[in-house]
């Protein structure tokens, strides 16, 4: 038995999130790592790390709308502002200059911006369920733009364009995680935090994909008329979809600026959403684990290009200068989302899939 | 008065900008079923080839051959990035051109650089004054007499030529269009050039009388509103939507002040209110073909 890891003896085995041996033991030693690198890792980098994190869960929810149910979004940006928006508020100071109430528990304020944005999102299903393919993309991308000039022209709640206003400042049950004490800095606790909600938030994604929701949805994305026949109600889904995608989009625009301490409403543009369904295409589309791997690639992108100038002396890091750093990140943007879609449409999912099938039959290529 | 008509004429003048950058989505899409993101940034690069070309050709001859230049380009990264994509989901290929779209806009800024870079046209900010006070910008008749002859020069290429018909038939049948000797990806190619140098033709007129800068391509984006609302299939929808939105845009900036809890910029959103209210009633646009869908 032991030596036959693709043999099933009970429905139990069939349907475990970890079926073999060797995934088992590589999420161990991944979280173990995770735990683990706040002690590894400088806080700079761990900062970084958390934002990672949090772009995750919104990949994640993107993803269920988008790679799982098929509805194209280019409105993510739009529910992450409305989840960082509610959040803020919930949170932020009352005798500041913006909207604040100053209730601090992050038990409440996170569950609180989902909410919101999954109200929004449910708003909008109206529309998608009458809508299909590009038409619903260009839509999406029309709710960016509205959403967009409400945010900058309401400034007693965002602060206004170039100005902005504080994210929340996160509190467990009474615990202070916006600042360091003799235990751990600031950044290890936020860090910490964000990893667990990443834990939480992927694993309920991969058990809702692969229950009757979940595998409604997929039925959607291969043919929503065949889905429809089968009995699937497709308003319902849709709109089950669009909820889910937005409370996810609301709890991670609530946590993505905690870190830095700062945001601004002209953050929330049309790029966002291009950089969250570049996450999803480059991380593999469908998939949780794509998701997440999409997105720690495209947080950690800049990261990484700052390192080039010191390889090819010709790109500056100085903004003034082209070619330039700056300009070398969005251009890959662009050539990442072209090359991956071209080559590799299952992304870097699809990638590890092939390099596991590899080496399983090694040394036989087939 | 005065006022809403001076607003209407400048409307129907930015409104056949949107027109022609329409017709450029409307082409693509009729060819291949897909919106091309990357309109955007050929139009950026055709108004910016033009500032280049202005100094030696003088602006017409120089906006011809940005024209030219550019539907060459939409040609090599229709070849390049598009043509592998065939048979797969338009989403996916819609996303490809998004992806284009960043790639190739960051390439024209690079070539903005600092400076401020402009076009060159005869007209600038002249005006000319009609019968009851009303002043005309003289940019905004050039946009429309522009925007009639491109019309015009397309409607007898689709109409009346070889060429023409071997598109529409390719767009209304690809198969049966193949079957009888159309080269489809001929035809993709030609579209997506077409589409290229309409960009840069609406480009450089919408940088008449202002600057070339990196938020021109925020106008290109306006026209995916004016195609949606005049529906994604249709010619004279894109001419209809565009016209339609531009003097919506230009009344809403004209008389926003009396609503000023709607904020400064208003009229920037105006399409996608538009468009959002046009879609309630009639999901594929005003003359859009509705989809059948065959199991």
């Amino acid at each position: 038995m032991r030596n036959r890891p693709l043999l099933r003896t009970s429905y139990n085995q069939e349907l475990a999130l970890l079926d073999t041996t060797s995934k088992k033991v590589a999420v161990g030693i991944l979280l173990a790592v995770g735990v683990a690198l706040p002690w590894l890792v400088e806080d700079q980098l761990l900062q970084l790390i958390g934002l990672a994190c949090v772009t995750a869960i919104g990949a994640i929810g993107l993803n269920i709308v988008t790679g799982y149910a098929g509805q194209v979004s280019l409105g993510h940006a739009f529910f992450l502002a409305i989840g960082a928006y509610t959040a803020a508020a919930i949170a932020g100071d009352p005798d500041a200059r913006t909207i604040g109430f100053g209730v601090r528990e992050i038990l409440i304020w996170l569950p609180a911006a989902g909410v919101v944005a999954a109200l929004a999102g449910v708003l909008v299903a109206p529309l998608a369920t009458r809508l299909r393919g590009l038409y619903l993309a260009i839509v999406t991308l029309g709710l960016v733009f509205i959403g967009g000039h409400v945010i900058n022209e309401w400034s007693s709640l965002t602060g206004g364009p170039g100005i902005g206003r504080q994210p929340p400042a996160p509190t467990l049950l009474g615990y202070d995680l916006n600042t360091g004490d003799a235990f751990l800095t600031r950044d290890q606790k936020l860090y910490l935090l964000m990893l667990v909600l990443l834990v939480i938030a992927a694993l309920a994604a991969r058990n809702l994909a692969r229950s009757r929701v979940g595998r409604a949805f997929t039925a959607i994305r291969d043919r929503d008329i065949a889905a429809g026949v089968m009995g699937v109600n497709l308003a319902r889904y849709k709109t089950i979809a669009f909820g889910v995608s937005s409370f996810y989009a609301g709890c991670a625009g609530a946590l993505l600026y905690v870190g830095i301490g700062y945001f601004d409403p002209t953050t929330f543009n049309l790029l966002l959403s291009v950089q969250y369904i570049a996450m999803i295409l480059i991380g593999g589309a469908g998939t949780v684990s794509g998701a997440v791997l999409g997105a720690f690639l495209i947080t950690l992108l800049p990261r990484l290009i700052r390192e080039v100038p010191s390889f090819l002396p010709f790109i500056s890091n100085s903004p003034a200068e082209s070619p330039n750093a700056y300009q070398l990140e969005t251009v890959l943007y662009g050539v990442l989302i072209i090359v991956f879609l071209i080559f590799e449409p299952r992304g870097l999912f699809g990638i590890w899939i092939r390099l596991r099938n590899y080496w399983k039959a090694w040394p036989f290529s087939y | 008065m005065k006022d809403f008509v001076e607003s209407v004429l400048r409307g129907i003048g930015t409104g056949s900008v949107y027109a022609l950058l329409g017709l450029g989505f409307v082409i693509i899409y009729k060819a291949t079923r897909v919106i091309s993101f990357a309109q955007p940034a050929f139009m950026l690069a055709g108004a910016v080839l033009v500032t280049y070309l202005v100094g030696p050709l003088g602006f017409f001859l120089g906006l011809a051959a940005a024209a030219v230049l550019t539907g060459g380009l939409a040609l090599g990264v229709e070849r390049l990035a598009v043509r592998p994509m065939i048979g797969r989901p338009v989403f996916t290929v819609a996303i490809i051109t998004l992806g284009i779209d960043i790639a190739v806009r960051v390439v024209v800024n690079a070539a903005i650089g600092l400076d401020v870079r402009q076009v060159g046209d005869p007209w600038g900010l002249k005006v000319w004054k009609l019968p009851g006070g009303v002043q005309v910008e003289q940019r905004h008749v050039a946009m429309v007499l522009t925007t009639a002859v491109l019309i015009a020069l397309l409607f007898v290429f689709f109409r009346y030529t070889r060429t023409g018909l071997a598109m529409r038939a390719a767009s209304y049948d690809q198969e049966a269009a193949l079957a009888q000797g159309v080269s489809v990806g001929a035809v993709f190619a030609l579209s997506w050039a077409l589409a290229g140098a309409l960009a840069a033709v609406a480009g450089t007129f919408a940088a008449v009388g202002g600057s070339v800068s990196e938020s021109l391509w925020l106008i290109a984006l306006t026209a995916l509103p004016v195609i949606i609302l005049g529906g994604l299939d249709s010619l004279p929808g894109a001419v209809i939507g565009g016209l339609a939105v531009g003097t919506v845009q230009e009344l809403t900036a004209t008389y926003q002040g009396s609503l000023p809890w709607l904020g400064g910029n208003i009229s920037v959103v105006t399409p996608y209110v538009v468009m959002f209210l046009v879609l309630l009633v009639r999901p594929y646009g005003l003359f859009g073909t509705r989809e059948v869908e065959r199991v």
